[in-house]
C-alpha cells in the first residue's frame, strides 16, 4: 500500500480537479436547472459512505473473531469516514433541498435514513472515546449491528415515506442522459478512490498511535 | 454431561424469573416508568377540548415500550453485577449462545408483562381502538419486542464492564433499533384507520419478522467473542 499511495493521491487529485470542470461543462437538466449539478457529488459521497459502512461491518466481524489489530483501526478509520460523509451529504442535499422543495430539512426518506446512519457510527465512535478500556470490542459489535441495521433501515424509511427522487431515476439516466451518467460514475469512482486514500493514511496513524504506546510502555518497564 | 442448549436457556430463564418473582422489583419500576412516559405524553398530545391528537396512541405505545424496555435492559444486568454473578454465570460449563437465549427469553417475558397493561391504558387513554385486529396487534408487538430485545440484552451484557453503561445503552442501542420502531408506529398505526389496513400492517410484520432472525442469528454468534475478556 505504501508504494501505491503516492501515485493514489496524484490520481484523486486529478480527479477532483477534472470533475469540477466536467461539472461545469455537463448539460443542464431542464427542470432543475443549476442546482441539480449538486447531485454528480451529492451521490458520489452516499457512494463512498455505502462503502465505508461495508468496511467497518467486515472490519468489525474480523476484529471480533480474529483480534487483528489492523482490522480495528480500518473498523475505525471507516466509522469516521462514515459520518464525515454522511455529514457531507446531508449538507449537500439540504442545500438542494432547500431550491427543489423549498425547505431546508424534510423528512423524506433517504433524508432520514441519511441520518440515522450517522446516527449510528456516532454511536461507535462514542462508544470507542467513552467505553473504557477493551471498548475496541464493544465498538466492533456497534460495528456489526450497525452495518446490518442499515439495510433495515433502508427499507423501513422507504416504506415510511418517499418524495425524494426513486431510485429510477438512477436506472433510467443511463439510457436517457448517458454523458451525465458517465460523469456520475466519474465522480463516484473519485469519492470511492478518496475513501480508500482516506482509510489508508488514518490506518496509518492509528499504527504509529500503537507502536509509540508501546514504546512508552517500554520505557517505563 | 454438558447439559444441552434448550436445558441451559430455560435455567437461566428459571433463576431470572425466580429473583423477579421474589423481589417484582423490576416489572414494577418498568410499569411505572411506563405509566409515567403516557401522563408525560398526553400533556403534549392531548389538546385544548380533551381530544388527543389524531394517530399520537401509536407512537406514545411503541415510545413508552422502547423506553421502559432500556429500564429493563439496565436493571437486569446491573443486578447480576452488583451480585458478581455474571462472571459466575459465564464460567458455567455451559455453551454462551444458550445464556444468551436465556437472558432474552427473560427479558422478552418482562416487557411482555409490561406491554399486557401498558396497551390497554394507551387504547384508553387516548380512545385508540387497539383491539380491532388483536392478533394482529399482537403480532407486531411480539415480533418487535423481540427485535429490541435481541439487540438489547447483547448490548446490555456487553457494557456491564463499563463504567458508562448507564448513557451508552440507549445511545447504542435506539439508533440501531430504529427499523423495529418505525415497523411498530406504522404498523399500528396501520390498524388504528378505519377500517383497519390489515395490508399495510402484515407488511411491517414482514420487515420485523425478518430484522428479528437477522438479529438474534447475530446476536447468538457474537456474544461468545464480546464476553470473553
Amino acid at each position: 500500500m505504501k508504494k501505491l499511495f503516492v501515485p493514489l493521491v496524484v490520481v484523486v487529485a486529478a480527479m477532483f480537479v477534472a470533475a469540477p470542470i466536467a461539472i461545469a461543462e455537463a448539460d443542464y437538466e431542464s427542470t432543475m436547472l443549476l442546482v441539480q449539478k449538486i447531485f454528480y457529488f451529492h451521490f458520489a459521497t452516499w457512494m463512498a459512505m455505502t462503502v465505508a459502512i461495508a468496511v467497518c461491518g467486515i472490519a468489525s466481524v474480523i476484529y471480533l473473531f480474529k483480534g487483528s489489530k489492523i482490522s480495528d483501526w480500518c473498523a475505525v478509520a471507516s466509522a469516521e469516514l462514515v459520518v464525515v460523509f454522511g455529514v457531507f451529504g446531508l449538507f449537500s442535499g439540504s442545500l438542494w433541498g432547500r431550491k427543489a422543495w423549498g425547505v431546508w430539512w424534510q423528512w423524506d426518506a433517504r433524508v432520514t435514513m441519511a441520518t440515522m446512519l450517522v446516527l449510528i457510527f456516532l454511536g461507535y465512535l462514542m462508544v470507542r472515546k467513552y467505553g473504557g478500556p477493551g471498548s475496541e470490542k464493544l465498538a466492533a459489535a456497534m460495528g456489526i449491528f450497525g452495518a446490518a441495521t442499515s439495510p433495515f433501515v433502508y427499507k423501513s424509511v422507504d416504506w415510511w415515506r418517499t418524495i425524494h427522487p426513486q431510485t429510477t431515476v438512477m436506472r433510467t439516466l443511463g439510457e436517457k442522459w448517458p454523458g451525465a451518467w458517465l460523469l456520475v460514475l466519474f465522480c463516484s469512482a473519485a469519492f470511492v478512490l478518496l475513501t480508500v486514500l482516506l482509510l489508508t493514511a488514518r490506518v496509518r496513524l492509528e499504527a504509529m498511535r500503537s507502536r509509540l504506546d508501546e514504546m512508552y510502555l517500554a520505557l517505563e518497564d | 454431561m454438558r447439559p444441552g442448549f434448550v436445558e441451559v436457556a430455560l435455567l437461566v430463564l428459571k433463576k431470572d424469573l425466580a429473583i423477579e418473582f421474589k423481589s417484582r422489583e423490576i416489572v414494577y419500576t418498568t410499569l411505572f416508568f411506563a405509566v409515567a412516559c403516557v401522563m408525560i405524553f398526553s400533556f403534549a398530545f392531548v389538546m385544548e377540548e380533551g381530544v388527543p391528537v389524531q394517530g399520537a396512541a401509536a407512537g406514545i405505545l411503541w415510545i413508552a415500550v422502547a423506553f421502559s424496555g432500556t429500564l429493563a435492559l439496565g436493571r437486569t444486568f446491573e443486578r447480576e453485577r452488583y451480585g458478581e454473578t455474571l462472571r459466575a454465570l459465564l464460567l458455567a460449563p455451559a455453551s454462551r449462545p444458550a445464556i444468551y437465549a436465556g437472558k432474552l427469553l427473560g427479558m422478552i417475558l418482562l416487557m411482555a408483562a409490561t406491554e399486557v397493561i401498558l396497551t390497554p391504558m394507551v387504547a384508553f387513554f387516548f380512545h385508540a381502538p387497539f383491539f380491532a385486529r388483536p392478533l394482529l396487534l399482537a403480532a407486531l408487538l411480539g415480533l418487535g419486542t423481540i427485535g429490541f430485545a435481541s439487540v438489547g440484552t447483547l448490548f446490555a451484557a456487553m457494557l456491564v464492564r463499563t463504567r458508562t453503561r448507564d448513557v451508552l445503552l440507549p445511545i447504542l442501542l435506539y439508533p440501531v433499533t430504529i427499523p423495529v420502531i418505525i415497523a411498530g408506529v406504522r404498523g399500528t398505526a396501520a390498524l388504528l384507520q378505519s377500517p383497519p389496513e390489515e395490508p399495510v400492517a402484515t407488511l411491517w410484520i414482514g420487515l420485523l419478522t425478518a430484522f428479528d432472525v437477522v438479529f438474534v442469528t447475530l446476536a447468538l454468534w457474537t456474544f461468545e467473542p464480546l464476553m470473553t475478556e
